[in-house]
């Protein structure tokens, strides 16, 4: 009975899922096309799908009279920032709440965890006003400082190290090594595939946060990415090729390193079934 | 033991500090403010913020403007929650379907959307969307289909918008239920194939069912999402046409770092706080029913 239907549900299936593949992809396809068209190719009706006179020129501009050099490097330097401190300061918590017995542990774990409910919209104001009075709007201090502690961080690596064996590090105690020794050399490296999926969700997180920055960062050299995107769909509402060369900026960078680590990507939603 | 629980706050500390900083204090902080008439003159300085009991909050509920934010976030929430759920459903049996070939490039083409920024992918959308040359247009045309001036007209701002978050959202939640339909046993369809159960009554009577927390977790996740919705409406139509798309949060900027009535805005963040609230209080209760099989 399944071989009869075979065919017929085969080629179903796969015109259902094809159809919406070209769904998913066209605005990436329009995006990247656009990004290489001209003033004339980009207003021809009905569009087309391959530049006739394929140019540079958005690019061009997008880098010398836009000057997106400088959100560029500026999201590069907070991404990193963030992923890297929030490597070690969460993984540091979810080691001592996995690994040890200590006066309090339940409440504080449980705190953690009531944090996750708190929208960002919430704590924006304050740490807006915090930030302000100390002095570091349209720093880098102050689009990394508040995210670099995360409940959901603390919390998946406590789940991957409290598989970890007791027994190693009850050795390395008994062979007389320093605890900090131990979690650097001992349990770190063993937490590999949980700090390269937390990483790569944390890297990508901080890369199209937008709220943020746009508060914090109201001086143009200290915009990031999707900020100065956003300026620019305002600034020159009309330069299609040029909106589109500045959303191929923010996009291609994350679409590419998604393609090389999807595994990771894939992982960290089967994991979670949460964004970072 | 005592020398282990040392070691235990070492460790902690630098996370607690920093989440007491960010998020523990603001969230008390945010309340005080909201009880205050904070406003650009009290940014300056402080102390010309004066406290006012619950004003703002009165005021919020007589602003109308807030009323039509509020009003098109939950339109925007019911309309786009159970799209959002009933597409990710079916394409994640398409994509669970035996007769899918081509499981790997399938995945990764339809999560594509969900890792892109969402200012970037508004500009596009806005681009894609365009009445004259986009390229939606010309889909529609192709159909016979007329095509609205969709982020120009009030009553299309919206359902373009929905249309766009569905579409990013789409491979995310269904890599969800995908994970959700791998973990229901192959031996209960064996069974109800045996009883001579079809391909829908199979779909109907066992994987609905066996599948509700999951379909309910996507659920509360999306709407907590969607409450939230801002970097859309700013990118796409700044709220308009007519306040058609403005929303709760995109209302709370506004105020908060345009006027700098912190106050106020900090007001309106509470409420949609108590909203998330409770969502996710119907999340947590839920996840004592969960089914067993």
């Amino acid at each position: 009975m399944k071989a009869a239907r075979n065919i017929p549900m085969t080629v179903l299936v796969n015109f259902l899922l094809i159809v919406g593949l070209v769904g998913m992809a066209a605005p990436f396809v329009w995006m990247l096309s656009t990004s290489f068209k001209g003033t004339k190719d980009i207003f021809r009706y009905p569009p087309q799908w391959i530049p006739q006179e394929p140019t540079l020129d958005n690019y061009r501009k997008l880098f010398r009279t836009v000057n997106i050099g400088r959100p560029l490097m500026n999201t590069v330097i907070t991404a990193v920032s963030i992923t890297g401190l929030s490597l070690i300061i969460c993984s540091m918590a979810g080691y001592a709440f996995a690994k040890f017995e200590f006066p309090g542990k339940n409440v504080l774990f449980m705190g953690v965890l009531g944090t996750l409910m708190v929208p960002g919209q919430i704590t924006m104001i304050p740490v807006f006003l915090l930030l302000k009075k100390l002095g570091l709007l349209n720093t880098y201090s102050g689009l990394v400082l508040p995210g670099i502690a995360s409940a959901f961080g603390i919390f998946f690596m406590r789940q991957f190290m409290v598989t970890l064996p007791n027994e190693l590090l009850e050795a390395a105690r008994i062979d007389g090594a320093g605890e900090f020794f131990i979690f650097n050399r001992i349990v770190l490296p063993l937490c590999k595939p949980a700090l390269a999926t937390l990483g790569i969700l944390n890297f990508t997180g901080s890369w199209n946060n937008f709220l943020w920055p746009l508060i914090i960062s109201t001086d143009e050299s200290m915009y990031t990415l999707p900020v100065a995107v956003a300026n620019l769909a305002g600034q020159y509402a009309t330069e299609y090729g040029l909106q589109m060369a500045g959303s191929v900026m923010v996009i291609m960078p994350i679409v590419i390193f998604f393609l090389f680590a999807q595994q990771w990507f894939m992982e960290g939603v089967a994991m979670t079934g949460m964004k970072g | 033991m005592q020398r282990n629980a040392k070691v235990a706050y070492m460790f902690l500390a630098p996370a607690l500090v920093l989440m007491m900083v960010f998020v523990v204090i603001p969230v008390v902080a945010s309340f005080v403010i909201s009880l205050t008439n904070f406003d650009i003159f009290a940014l300056a300085d402080w102390s010309n913020a004066k406290f006012i009991g619950f004003d703002n909050y009165v005021r919020l509920f007589q602003d109308e403007l807030f009323w039509k934010a509020l009003s098109n976030t939950l339109y925007f929430v019911a309309v786009g929650v159970p799209l959002a759920i009933v597409l990710s459903l079916i394409l994640a049996v398409l994509l669970n379907s035996p007769f899918n070939h081509a499981k790997d490039l399938f995945r990764v083409g339809y999560y594509l959307p969900s890792i892109t920024e969402t200012v970037a992918i508004a500009v596009v959308w806005r681009w894609v969307l365009n009445p004259r040359y986009g390229i939606l247009k010309r889909a529609l045309e192709i159909f016979g289909l007329p095509s609205p001036n969709w982020l120009g007209d009030p009553r299309w701002a919206m359902p373009a918008i929905i249309m766009m978050a569905v579409w990013k959202g789409l491979g995310h939640n269904a890599l969800i239920f995908l994970a959700g339909l791998q973990s229901i046993p192959s031996t209960v369809y064996e069974a109800a194939q045996i009883d001579g159960a079809n391909g829908w009554e199979q779909f109907r009577f066992i994987t609905l069912p066996l599948l509700a927390p999951t379909t309910f977790f996507v659920a509360i996740m999306t709407l907590i999402g969607y409450l939230q919705l801002f970097a859309e409406p700013y990118t796409l139509t700044d709220g308009g046409p007519l306040d058609a798309t403005l929303s709760i949060v995109l209302y709370m900027y506004r105020h908060g770092f345009k006027f700098f009535n912190l106050g106020y805005a900090s007001a309106m963040a509470y409420v949609l706080f108590a909203m998330i609230f409770v969502a996710t209080l119907l999340s947590t209760r839920s996840r004592a029913e969960e089914v067993t099989y």
